[in-house]
Protein backbone atom coordinates (compact mmCIF):
# COMPACT_ATOMS: atom_id res chain seq x y z
CA UNK A 1 0.00 0.00 0.00
CA UNK A 2 1.72 3.44 -0.94
CA UNK A 3 2.38 5.57 2.16
CA UNK A 4 1.65 8.71 0.42
CA UNK A 5 -1.42 8.82 -2.34
CA UNK A 6 -3.51 11.86 -4.05
CA UNK A 7 -6.68 11.69 -5.52
CA UNK A 8 -7.09 14.61 -7.84
CA UNK A 9 -5.90 17.07 -5.08
CA UNK A 10 -6.85 20.77 -6.18
CA UNK A 11 -6.33 23.77 -4.98
CA UNK A 12 -7.47 27.34 -6.31
CA UNK A 13 -7.13 30.45 -4.88
CA UNK A 14 -9.86 32.87 -6.50
CA UNK A 15 -9.23 31.81 -9.75
CA UNK A 16 -6.09 30.52 -10.14
CA UNK A 17 -5.26 27.06 -9.90
CA UNK A 18 -2.15 26.40 -7.50
CA UNK A 19 -2.67 22.82 -7.42
CA UNK A 20 -4.29 21.00 -10.14
CA UNK A 21 -6.07 17.29 -10.10
CA UNK A 22 -2.75 16.19 -8.78
CA UNK A 23 -2.43 11.89 -8.77
CA UNK A 24 0.43 10.49 -7.32
CA UNK A 25 1.26 7.70 -5.59
CA UNK A 26 3.90 7.20 -3.16
CA UNK A 27 5.70 3.97 -1.57
CA UNK A 28 7.24 3.36 1.86
CA UNK A 29 11.13 4.08 1.60
CA UNK A 30 11.35 6.21 -1.11
CA UNK A 31 12.40 9.49 -1.47
CA UNK A 32 10.14 11.54 -3.81
CA UNK A 33 11.07 15.10 -4.65
CA UNK A 34 8.76 17.69 -6.11
CA UNK A 35 11.23 19.85 -8.26
CA UNK A 36 9.43 23.11 -9.56
CA UNK A 37 9.90 26.85 -9.68
CA UNK A 38 8.72 29.17 -7.44
CA UNK A 39 5.14 29.33 -7.12
CA UNK A 40 4.12 26.09 -9.04
CA UNK A 41 2.16 24.90 -6.67
CA UNK A 42 4.79 22.85 -4.39
CA UNK A 43 4.46 23.88 -0.59
CA UNK A 44 0.59 24.44 -1.06
CA UNK A 45 0.58 20.51 -1.74
CA UNK A 46 2.71 19.82 1.15
CA UNK A 47 0.39 22.05 3.07
CA UNK A 48 -2.54 20.18 2.02
CA UNK A 49 -1.15 16.58 2.35
CA UNK A 50 -0.01 18.00 6.03
CA UNK A 51 -3.53 19.03 6.52
CA UNK A 52 -2.98 22.63 7.17
CA UNK A 53 -4.53 23.68 4.35
CA UNK A 54 -8.00 22.10 3.21
CA UNK A 55 -8.31 21.52 -0.53
CA UNK A 56 -10.42 22.46 -3.16
CA UNK A 57 -11.42 19.42 -4.21
CA UNK A 58 -10.48 15.90 -4.38
CA UNK A 59 -8.42 14.03 -1.27
CA UNK A 60 -5.38 11.89 -0.33
CA UNK A 61 -3.86 9.59 2.22
CA UNK A 62 -1.41 9.90 4.12
CA UNK A 63 -0.15 6.54 5.94
CA UNK A 64 -3.54 5.23 5.10
CA UNK A 65 -5.58 8.40 7.26
CA UNK A 66 -7.46 11.38 4.83
CA UNK A 67 -6.05 13.97 5.35
CA UNK A 68 -10.30 15.37 5.00
CA UNK A 69 -11.38 12.93 7.31
CA UNK A 70 -8.60 12.06 10.13
CA UNK A 71 -6.54 14.91 10.02
CA UNK A 72 -5.27 14.67 13.69
CA UNK A 73 -4.24 11.33 12.80
CA UNK A 74 -2.45 12.22 9.87
CA UNK A 75 -0.73 14.85 12.28
CA UNK A 76 0.38 12.36 14.51
CA UNK A 77 1.89 10.15 11.45
CA UNK A 78 4.14 12.84 10.13
CA UNK A 79 6.83 15.39 10.21
CA UNK A 80 7.04 18.30 8.73
CA UNK A 81 10.06 21.12 8.32
CA UNK A 82 8.88 24.45 6.67
CA UNK A 83 10.36 26.86 4.65
CA UNK A 84 11.18 29.45 7.05
CA UNK A 85 13.10 28.56 10.29
CA UNK A 86 9.99 27.51 12.74
CA UNK A 87 12.25 26.96 15.91
CA UNK A 88 12.04 29.78 19.12
CA UNK A 89 15.13 31.77 19.00
CA UNK A 90 14.33 32.24 22.48
CA UNK A 91 14.51 28.76 23.86
CA UNK A 92 17.83 26.47 23.42
CA UNK A 93 17.76 24.07 21.24
CA UNK A 94 16.96 21.37 23.67
CA UNK A 95 14.16 23.68 25.02
CA UNK A 96 12.79 23.06 21.52
CA UNK A 97 12.76 19.59 21.46
CA UNK A 98 11.87 18.75 24.98
CA UNK A 99 8.56 21.36 24.24
CA UNK A 100 7.29 19.28 20.82
CA UNK A 101 8.31 15.81 23.10
CA UNK A 102 5.63 17.58 25.23
CA UNK A 103 3.28 18.42 22.70
CA UNK A 104 3.67 14.87 21.39
CA UNK A 105 2.32 13.68 24.71
CA UNK A 106 5.68 11.71 24.88
CA UNK A 107 5.55 10.11 28.58
CA UNK A 108 8.14 11.57 30.82
CA UNK A 109 11.09 8.93 30.89
CA UNK A 110 10.68 8.78 26.89
CA UNK A 111 11.02 12.90 26.72
CA UNK A 112 14.79 12.94 27.89
CA UNK A 113 15.66 9.89 25.81
CA UNK A 114 14.36 10.81 22.72
CA UNK A 115 14.86 14.16 22.84
CA UNK A 116 19.06 12.93 23.62
CA UNK A 117 18.81 10.35 20.17
CA UNK A 118 16.89 13.24 18.12
CA UNK A 119 19.94 15.73 19.16
CA UNK A 120 22.66 13.34 18.36
CA UNK A 121 21.24 12.21 14.80
CA UNK A 122 21.70 15.64 13.99
CA UNK A 123 25.02 16.00 15.78
CA UNK A 124 24.13 19.23 18.18
CA UNK A 125 24.31 17.57 21.49
CA UNK A 126 27.46 19.51 22.95
CA UNK A 127 25.25 22.79 21.68
CA UNK A 128 21.97 21.83 23.00
CA UNK A 129 21.91 24.18 25.88
CA UNK A 130 22.80 27.43 23.59
CA UNK A 131 19.43 29.55 22.47
CA UNK A 132 19.21 29.21 19.45
CA UNK A 133 19.13 32.92 17.93
CA UNK A 134 23.06 31.57 18.70
CA UNK A 135 22.93 28.73 15.94
CA UNK A 136 23.64 29.13 12.32
CA UNK A 137 21.19 28.58 9.30
CA UNK A 138 22.32 25.05 8.95
CA UNK A 139 22.14 24.34 12.73
CA UNK A 140 18.83 25.60 13.04
CA UNK A 141 17.15 23.26 10.13
CA UNK A 142 19.48 20.41 11.78
CA UNK A 143 17.44 21.23 15.21
CA UNK A 144 13.97 21.29 12.63
CA UNK A 145 14.80 17.92 11.56
CA UNK A 146 15.47 16.54 15.11
CA UNK A 147 12.42 18.34 16.35
CA UNK A 148 10.61 16.47 13.42
CA UNK A 149 11.30 13.27 14.71
CA UNK A 150 10.61 13.09 18.03
CA UNK A 151 7.50 11.17 17.70
CA UNK A 152 9.15 8.70 15.20
CA UNK A 153 6.75 9.92 12.03
CA UNK A 154 6.39 7.65 9.26
CA UNK A 155 6.50 10.41 6.66
CA UNK A 156 9.09 13.41 6.74
CA UNK A 157 8.12 16.10 4.84
CA UNK A 158 10.59 18.90 3.72
CA UNK A 159 9.34 22.01 2.15
CA UNK A 160 12.60 23.40 0.57
CA UNK A 161 15.26 21.96 3.15
CA UNK A 162 18.21 23.88 1.98
CA UNK A 163 16.63 27.20 1.09
CA UNK A 164 18.69 30.05 2.16
CA UNK A 165 22.25 27.48 2.49
CA UNK A 166 25.25 27.95 1.94
CA UNK A 167 26.57 25.33 -0.65
CA UNK A 168 28.51 23.01 2.34
CA UNK A 169 25.42 23.39 4.62
CA UNK A 170 23.63 22.45 1.71
CA UNK A 171 25.93 19.49 1.25
CA UNK A 172 25.71 18.70 5.00
CA UNK A 173 22.18 18.98 4.86
CA UNK A 174 21.73 16.06 1.84
CA UNK A 175 24.07 13.26 4.13
CA UNK A 176 21.29 14.29 6.89
CA UNK A 177 18.68 13.42 5.30
CA UNK A 178 20.26 10.53 3.37
CA UNK A 179 21.06 9.02 6.94
CA UNK A 180 17.49 9.46 7.94
CA UNK A 181 16.41 7.65 5.37
CA UNK A 182 18.62 4.73 6.00
CA UNK A 183 19.15 4.40 9.17
CA UNK A 184 15.26 5.18 10.44
CA UNK A 185 13.63 3.65 7.21
CA UNK A 186 11.31 6.77 6.62
CA UNK A 187 9.82 7.95 3.78
CA UNK A 188 10.58 11.80 2.72
CA UNK A 189 8.68 14.14 0.29
CA UNK A 190 10.42 16.97 -0.53
CA UNK A 191 10.28 20.19 -2.18
CA UNK A 192 13.21 21.69 -3.94
CA UNK A 193 13.85 24.48 -6.74
CA UNK A 194 17.62 23.33 -6.97
CA UNK A 195 17.90 20.84 -9.45
CA UNK A 196 20.92 19.38 -8.25
CA UNK A 197 19.10 18.95 -4.73
CA UNK A 198 16.50 16.58 -6.64
CA UNK A 199 19.11 15.00 -8.03
CA UNK A 200 21.77 14.02 -5.29
CA UNK A 201 18.05 12.81 -3.35
CA UNK A 202 15.09 11.81 -4.78
CA UNK A 203 14.91 8.42 -6.43
CA UNK A 204 11.63 9.75 -8.00
CA UNK A 205 10.94 12.96 -9.12
CA UNK A 206 7.98 14.76 -10.21
CA UNK A 207 8.48 17.84 -11.94
CA UNK A 208 5.74 20.84 -11.23
CA UNK A 209 4.88 23.44 -13.31
CA UNK A 210 1.59 25.81 -12.60
CA UNK A 211 0.08 22.95 -10.72
CA UNK A 212 0.05 20.43 -12.95
CA UNK A 213 3.01 17.55 -12.83
CA UNK A 214 4.90 17.93 -16.18
CA UNK A 215 6.54 14.02 -15.57
CA UNK A 216 7.60 12.16 -12.82
CA UNK A 217 10.32 8.94 -13.06
CA UNK A 218 13.74 8.39 -12.10
CA UNK A 219 16.11 11.30 -12.00
CA UNK A 220 18.34 9.01 -14.66
CA UNK A 221 15.00 8.27 -16.71
CA UNK A 222 14.30 11.75 -17.03
CA UNK A 223 17.69 12.54 -18.17
CA UNK A 224 17.63 9.74 -20.50
CA UNK A 225 14.34 11.38 -22.24
CA UNK A 226 16.69 14.45 -23.21
CA UNK A 227 18.75 12.03 -25.13
CA UNK A 228 21.98 12.09 -23.07
CA UNK A 229 24.66 14.14 -22.90
CA UNK A 230 25.34 17.46 -24.28
CA UNK A 231 29.01 18.06 -27.28
CA UNK A 232 29.38 21.77 -28.31
CA UNK A 233 31.80 21.86 -31.27
CA UNK A 234 33.19 25.02 -32.90
CA UNK A 235 34.75 24.22 -36.03
CA UNK A 236 35.29 25.73 -39.76
CA UNK A 237 33.81 22.87 -41.63
CA UNK A 238 31.37 20.25 -40.04
CA UNK A 239 29.99 17.17 -41.94
CA UNK A 240 26.73 17.70 -40.45
CA UNK A 241 24.71 14.82 -42.17
CA UNK A 242 27.47 12.18 -41.12
CA UNK A 243 27.64 13.09 -37.47
CA UNK A 244 23.71 12.59 -37.53
CA UNK A 245 24.37 8.69 -39.18
CA UNK A 246 26.80 7.95 -36.15
CA UNK A 247 24.65 5.37 -34.04
CA UNK A 248 25.27 7.26 -30.63
CA UNK A 249 24.18 10.57 -32.25
CA UNK A 250 20.35 11.44 -30.86
CA UNK A 251 20.58 15.21 -32.30
CA UNK A 252 22.59 17.54 -34.19
CA UNK A 253 21.22 21.48 -34.12
CA UNK A 254 23.98 24.54 -35.71
CA UNK A 255 23.39 27.70 -33.75
CA UNK A 256 25.86 30.58 -35.55
CA UNK A 257 29.36 29.38 -35.64
CA UNK A 258 28.42 26.36 -33.23
CA UNK A 259 27.74 23.01 -33.42
CA UNK A 260 25.22 21.11 -30.64
CA UNK A 261 25.42 17.95 -30.60
CA UNK A 262 23.40 15.50 -28.16
CA UNK A 263 25.01 11.73 -27.29
CA UNK A 264 24.45 8.37 -25.70
CA UNK A 265 27.31 8.21 -22.86
CA UNK A 266 29.71 10.38 -23.74
CA UNK A 267 32.59 8.58 -21.47
CA UNK A 268 32.56 6.10 -23.83
CA UNK A 269 31.52 7.92 -27.62
CA UNK A 270 33.40 11.01 -27.09
CA UNK A 271 37.01 9.38 -28.61
CA UNK A 272 35.37 8.04 -31.38
CA UNK A 273 33.32 11.32 -31.91
CA UNK A 274 36.19 13.60 -32.10
CA UNK A 275 38.18 11.46 -34.38
CA UNK A 276 35.09 11.28 -36.80
CA UNK A 277 34.90 14.59 -36.98
CA UNK A 278 38.67 15.65 -37.92
CA UNK A 279 39.99 18.85 -37.12
CA UNK A 280 37.97 20.91 -34.93
CA UNK A 281 38.71 24.59 -33.00
CA UNK A 282 37.27 23.68 -29.27
CA UNK A 283 34.95 21.53 -27.58
CA UNK A 284 32.48 21.72 -24.57
CA UNK A 285 30.81 18.97 -22.89
CA UNK A 286 28.08 19.38 -20.44
CA UNK A 287 26.36 16.96 -18.54
CA UNK A 288 22.57 16.41 -19.28
CA UNK A 289 20.82 18.04 -16.40
CA UNK A 290 17.19 18.21 -14.53
CA UNK A 291 17.10 21.66 -15.91
CA UNK A 292 17.24 20.12 -19.47
CA UNK A 293 14.70 17.98 -18.50
CA UNK A 294 12.50 21.04 -16.68
CA UNK A 295 12.94 22.89 -20.34
CA UNK A 296 11.91 19.94 -22.52
CA UNK A 297 8.45 19.80 -20.21
CA UNK A 298 7.77 23.03 -19.72
CA UNK A 299 9.75 25.36 -22.18
CA UNK A 300 11.12 27.27 -19.53
CA UNK A 301 14.79 27.58 -17.15
CA UNK A 302 14.13 27.01 -13.80
CA UNK A 303 15.11 29.81 -12.23
CA UNK A 304 18.30 29.02 -9.33
CA UNK A 305 18.82 32.39 -8.65
CA UNK A 306 14.58 32.56 -7.74
CA UNK A 307 15.70 32.78 -3.83
CA UNK A 308 14.52 36.10 -2.93
CA UNK A 309 12.47 37.24 -6.01
CA UNK A 310 10.45 39.47 -4.57
CA UNK A 311 7.73 39.50 -7.31
CA UNK A 312 6.79 35.61 -6.70
CA UNK A 313 6.95 36.10 -3.21
CA UNK A 314 4.42 39.08 -3.59
CA UNK A 315 2.11 36.96 -6.43
CA UNK A 316 2.29 34.26 -3.21
CA UNK A 317 1.48 36.18 -0.43
CA UNK A 318 -1.36 37.80 -2.06
CA UNK A 319 -2.36 34.33 -3.90
CA UNK A 320 -1.67 33.01 0.39
CA UNK A 321 -4.79 36.34 0.87
CA UNK A 322 -7.08 35.34 -1.05
CA UNK B 1 -7.54 17.88 25.31
CA UNK B 2 -3.69 17.22 26.22
CA UNK B 3 -2.91 18.84 29.36
CA UNK B 4 0.86 18.39 28.63
CA UNK B 5 0.81 19.92 25.18
CA UNK B 6 -1.17 23.01 27.05
CA UNK B 7 1.45 22.87 29.94
CA UNK B 8 4.07 22.75 27.35
CA UNK B 9 2.12 25.81 24.89
CA UNK B 10 2.47 27.72 28.80
CA UNK B 11 5.57 26.86 29.75
CA UNK B 12 7.30 28.25 26.04
CA UNK B 13 5.52 31.65 26.77
CA UNK B 14 6.76 31.53 30.53
CA UNK B 15 10.52 30.46 29.02
CA UNK B 16 10.83 33.02 26.32
CA UNK B 17 9.09 35.84 28.70
CA UNK B 18 12.19 35.91 31.45
CA UNK B 19 14.33 36.52 28.56
CA UNK B 20 12.79 39.39 27.33
CA UNK B 21 13.71 41.61 30.24
CA UNK B 22 12.66 44.91 28.15
CA UNK B 23 9.60 43.23 27.89
CA UNK B 24 9.18 43.06 31.40
CA UNK B 25 10.87 46.24 32.59
CA UNK B 26 8.49 48.49 30.13
CA UNK B 27 5.06 47.00 31.31
CA UNK B 28 5.69 47.53 35.09
CA UNK B 29 8.08 51.24 34.40
CA UNK B 30 5.56 53.11 32.89
CA UNK B 31 2.36 52.68 34.76
CA UNK B 32 4.60 53.36 37.79
CA UNK B 33 5.52 56.55 35.96
CA UNK B 34 1.84 56.75 35.66
CA UNK B 35 1.12 57.11 38.87
CA UNK B 36 4.27 59.33 40.15
CA UNK B 37 3.77 62.01 37.37
CA UNK B 38 -0.10 62.31 36.30
CA UNK B 39 -1.40 60.81 40.04
CA UNK B 40 0.87 62.85 42.27
CA UNK B 41 1.26 65.52 39.45
CA UNK B 42 -3.07 65.83 39.67
CA UNK B 43 -3.12 64.73 43.07
CA UNK B 44 -1.13 68.07 44.05
CA UNK B 45 -4.71 69.89 43.81
CA UNK B 46 -7.21 67.20 43.09
CA UNK B 47 -8.91 64.50 45.47
CA UNK B 48 -12.20 62.42 44.74
CA UNK B 49 -14.96 62.11 47.47
CA UNK B 50 -11.56 62.78 50.37
CA UNK B 51 -9.00 59.98 48.11
CA UNK B 52 -6.31 61.50 47.12
CA UNK B 53 -5.90 61.12 43.25
CA UNK B 54 -2.77 59.12 43.04
CA UNK B 55 -5.13 56.49 45.19
CA UNK B 56 -8.00 57.16 42.83
CA UNK B 57 -5.94 56.01 39.84
CA UNK B 58 -4.14 53.58 41.24
CA UNK B 59 -6.69 50.68 40.55
CA UNK B 60 -6.99 52.25 36.90
CA UNK B 61 -3.40 52.45 36.06
CA UNK B 62 -3.37 48.71 37.43
CA UNK B 63 -6.30 47.32 35.29
CA UNK B 64 -4.01 49.55 32.44
CA UNK B 65 -0.77 48.05 33.02
CA UNK B 66 -2.22 44.07 32.35
CA UNK B 67 -4.79 45.59 29.62
CA UNK B 68 -1.48 46.77 27.71
CA UNK B 69 0.16 43.42 28.20
CA UNK B 70 -2.54 40.80 27.53
CA UNK B 71 -3.44 42.70 24.68
CA UNK B 72 0.28 43.15 22.88
CA UNK B 73 0.73 39.58 24.77
CA UNK B 74 -2.43 38.14 22.37
CA UNK B 75 -2.07 40.45 19.26
CA UNK B 76 1.59 39.21 19.07
CA UNK B 77 0.07 35.69 17.49
CA UNK B 78 0.44 37.83 14.51
CA UNK B 79 4.82 37.64 14.39
CA UNK B 80 4.04 33.53 15.46
CA UNK B 81 2.12 33.25 12.23
CA UNK B 82 4.21 35.36 10.05
CA UNK B 83 7.19 33.22 10.71
CA UNK B 84 6.22 29.51 11.05
CA UNK B 85 6.60 29.11 14.65
CA UNK B 86 3.03 28.63 14.77
CA UNK B 87 2.37 26.54 11.69
CA UNK B 88 4.72 24.18 13.56
CA UNK B 89 2.71 23.81 16.70
CA UNK B 90 -0.78 23.84 14.41
CA UNK B 91 0.86 20.97 12.59
CA UNK B 92 1.10 18.54 15.40
CA UNK B 93 -1.98 16.43 16.92
CA UNK B 94 -2.99 19.17 19.56
CA UNK B 95 -6.06 20.44 19.07
CA UNK B 96 -6.78 24.78 18.51
CA UNK B 97 -8.69 24.82 21.83
CA UNK B 98 -5.83 23.92 23.77
CA UNK B 99 -3.05 25.31 21.93
CA UNK B 100 -5.28 28.48 22.65
CA UNK B 101 -6.08 27.61 26.26
CA UNK B 102 -2.37 27.03 26.71
CA UNK B 103 -2.10 30.75 25.19
CA UNK B 104 -4.36 32.19 27.71
CA UNK B 105 -2.53 30.72 30.28
CA UNK B 106 0.36 32.24 29.17
CA UNK B 107 -1.13 35.96 29.37
CA UNK B 108 -3.06 35.56 32.53
CA UNK B 109 0.40 34.55 34.16
CA UNK B 110 2.33 37.58 32.72
CA UNK B 111 -0.63 40.27 34.12
CA UNK B 112 -0.20 38.33 37.84
CA UNK B 113 3.26 38.84 37.51
CA UNK B 114 3.16 42.44 36.53
CA UNK B 115 -0.10 43.10 38.74
CA UNK B 116 2.10 41.92 41.56
CA UNK B 117 4.67 44.12 41.44
CA UNK B 118 2.45 47.12 40.42
CA UNK B 119 0.63 46.06 44.15
CA UNK B 120 3.81 46.12 45.81
CA UNK B 121 4.29 49.59 44.73
CA UNK B 122 0.50 50.23 46.20
CA UNK B 123 2.38 50.56 49.41
CA UNK B 124 4.46 53.37 48.61
CA UNK B 125 1.51 55.36 47.72
CA UNK B 126 -0.33 54.32 50.92
CA UNK B 127 -2.53 52.08 49.34
CA UNK B 128 -4.30 49.34 52.61
CA UNK B 129 -3.91 45.49 51.38
CA UNK B 130 -5.80 43.26 54.00
CA UNK B 131 -5.34 39.00 53.39
CA UNK B 132 -8.70 39.33 52.05
CA UNK B 133 -8.62 41.85 49.67
CA UNK B 134 -5.02 40.42 48.48
CA UNK B 135 -6.85 37.49 46.96
CA UNK B 136 -9.50 38.73 46.14
CA UNK B 137 -7.72 41.14 44.05
CA UNK B 138 -5.34 38.55 42.35
CA UNK B 139 -8.92 36.58 41.36
CA UNK B 140 -10.34 39.73 39.62
CA UNK B 141 -6.79 40.21 37.83
CA UNK B 142 -6.99 36.74 36.74
CA UNK B 143 -10.70 36.69 35.18
CA UNK B 144 -10.19 40.37 33.80
CA UNK B 145 -6.83 39.03 32.22
CA UNK B 146 -8.35 36.06 30.77
CA UNK B 147 -10.53 37.64 28.90
CA UNK B 148 -8.21 40.59 28.04
CA UNK B 149 -5.63 37.83 26.72
CA UNK B 150 -8.52 35.75 24.78
CA UNK B 151 -9.20 40.21 22.91
CA UNK B 152 -5.84 40.00 21.50
CA UNK B 153 -5.39 36.63 20.51
CA UNK B 154 -8.84 37.35 18.35
CA UNK B 155 -7.20 40.52 17.22
CA UNK B 156 -3.86 38.08 16.78
CA UNK B 157 -5.82 35.29 14.58
CA UNK B 158 -6.99 38.07 12.27
CA UNK B 159 -4.18 40.31 11.40
CA UNK B 160 -3.03 39.12 8.47
CA UNK B 161 0.61 41.38 8.74
CA UNK B 162 2.34 42.85 11.67
CA UNK B 163 1.83 46.48 9.79
CA UNK B 164 -1.26 47.24 11.43
CA UNK B 165 0.18 46.79 15.10
CA UNK B 166 -0.07 50.37 16.43
CA UNK B 167 -3.45 50.68 15.51
CA UNK B 168 -4.28 48.55 18.28
CA UNK B 169 -3.11 51.23 20.58
CA UNK B 170 -5.16 53.78 19.13
CA UNK B 171 -8.35 52.00 18.00
CA UNK B 172 -8.13 49.39 21.28
CA UNK B 173 -6.40 49.81 23.88
CA UNK B 174 -6.72 53.63 24.35
CA UNK B 175 -10.63 53.65 23.57
CA UNK B 176 -11.25 51.07 26.38
CA UNK B 177 -8.88 52.82 28.61
CA UNK B 178 -10.50 56.08 28.43
CA UNK B 179 -13.79 55.15 28.44
CA UNK B 180 -13.05 52.96 31.58
CA UNK B 181 -13.65 55.25 34.47
CA UNK B 182 -9.92 54.58 35.15
CA UNK B 183 -9.10 58.54 35.35
CA UNK B 184 -12.38 59.92 36.73
CA UNK B 185 -15.84 59.42 38.64
CA UNK B 186 -18.27 57.87 36.62
CA UNK B 187 -20.90 60.45 38.45
CA UNK B 188 -22.20 63.70 36.66
CA UNK B 189 -20.92 62.58 33.24
CA UNK B 190 -21.96 63.96 29.96
CA UNK B 191 -24.77 61.33 28.83
CA UNK B 192 -22.49 60.25 25.68
CA UNK B 193 -19.56 59.76 28.30
CA UNK B 194 -21.82 57.76 30.31
CA UNK B 195 -23.10 55.56 28.21
CA UNK B 196 -19.87 54.70 26.20
CA UNK B 197 -17.87 53.73 29.98
CA UNK B 198 -20.94 51.98 31.36
CA UNK B 199 -20.72 49.56 27.82
CA UNK B 200 -17.17 48.73 28.18
CA UNK B 201 -16.73 45.70 30.58
CA UNK B 202 -13.32 47.19 31.04
CA UNK B 203 -15.62 49.99 33.91
CA UNK B 204 -16.52 47.10 36.05
CA UNK B 205 -13.24 45.69 36.35
CA UNK B 206 -12.05 49.27 37.48
CA UNK B 207 -14.68 49.37 39.59
CA UNK B 208 -13.85 46.23 41.00
CA UNK B 209 -10.26 46.62 41.99
CA UNK B 210 -11.21 50.48 43.37
CA UNK B 211 -13.29 48.59 45.67
CA UNK B 212 -10.94 45.93 46.71
CA UNK B 213 -7.93 49.00 47.24
CA UNK B 214 -9.48 52.20 48.15
CA UNK B 215 -12.97 51.23 48.93
CA UNK B 216 -15.11 53.09 46.19
CA UNK B 217 -17.66 51.55 44.41
CA UNK B 218 -19.92 52.47 41.34
CA UNK B 219 -21.93 49.60 40.54
CA UNK B 220 -23.23 46.87 42.68
CA UNK B 221 -20.47 43.35 43.40
CA UNK B 222 -22.81 41.21 41.71
CA UNK B 223 -22.86 43.41 38.59
CA UNK B 224 -19.39 43.79 38.33
CA UNK B 225 -18.59 39.95 38.83
CA UNK B 226 -21.46 38.77 36.64
CA UNK B 227 -20.14 41.35 33.77
CA UNK B 228 -16.49 40.01 34.49
CA UNK B 229 -17.60 36.42 33.94
CA UNK B 230 -19.58 36.88 31.33
CA UNK B 231 -16.51 39.10 29.27
CA UNK B 232 -14.01 36.80 30.07
CA UNK B 233 -15.86 33.31 28.89
CA UNK B 234 -17.78 35.21 25.88
CA UNK B 235 -14.13 37.07 24.59
CA UNK B 236 -12.76 32.84 25.38
CA UNK B 237 -15.58 31.72 23.58
CA UNK B 238 -14.84 34.10 20.76
CA UNK B 239 -11.40 33.12 21.03
CA UNK B 240 -11.37 29.77 20.54
CA UNK B 241 -13.81 29.67 16.95
CA UNK B 242 -11.32 32.39 15.60
CA UNK B 243 -8.12 29.79 16.20
CA UNK B 244 -9.80 27.21 14.80
CA UNK B 245 -10.93 29.07 11.59
CA UNK B 246 -7.28 30.50 11.33
CA UNK B 247 -5.59 30.13 8.41
CA UNK B 248 -2.31 28.39 9.13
Amino acid sequence: MPVIETCGLTKNYGKITAVDDLRISIEEGEIFGLLGPNGAGKTTIIKMLATLLEPTSGTATVNGFDIKKQPARVRESIGIIFQEPSSDELLTGYENIKLYAMIYGLPKNQIQTRSAEALKLVELTDRKDDLVKHYSGGMRRRLEIARSLIHRPKVLFLDEPTLGLDPRGRENMWNYILKLVKELKMTVFLTTHYMEEADTLANRIGIIDRGKIAILDSPKALKRIVGGDLVTIKAKALKIEEIRKLSYVTDVTQENNETKIIIENVSENLQHLLTALGKIDSVQVRNTTLNDVFLRFTGRQIQEEGESNWFDKIVQESTEKA
Amino acid sequence: MNLSGVYAIWLREMLTFFREKPRIVSAVINPIFWLLTFGVGLGATVNIAGVNYEQYIFPGILMQTFLFSSIFYGAYLVWDRRIDLLKAVLVTPLNRSSIFLGKVLGGVTFSLIEAAIILAFGVVININYTLTSIPLILITVIIAAAGLTAVGLIIGSLMTSPEGFQLITTFVIFPLFFLSGALFPLNNLPSYLTTLTITNPLTYIVDSLRSLLVGMQYFGTLENVLVMVSFAAVANFIGILAFRRMRA
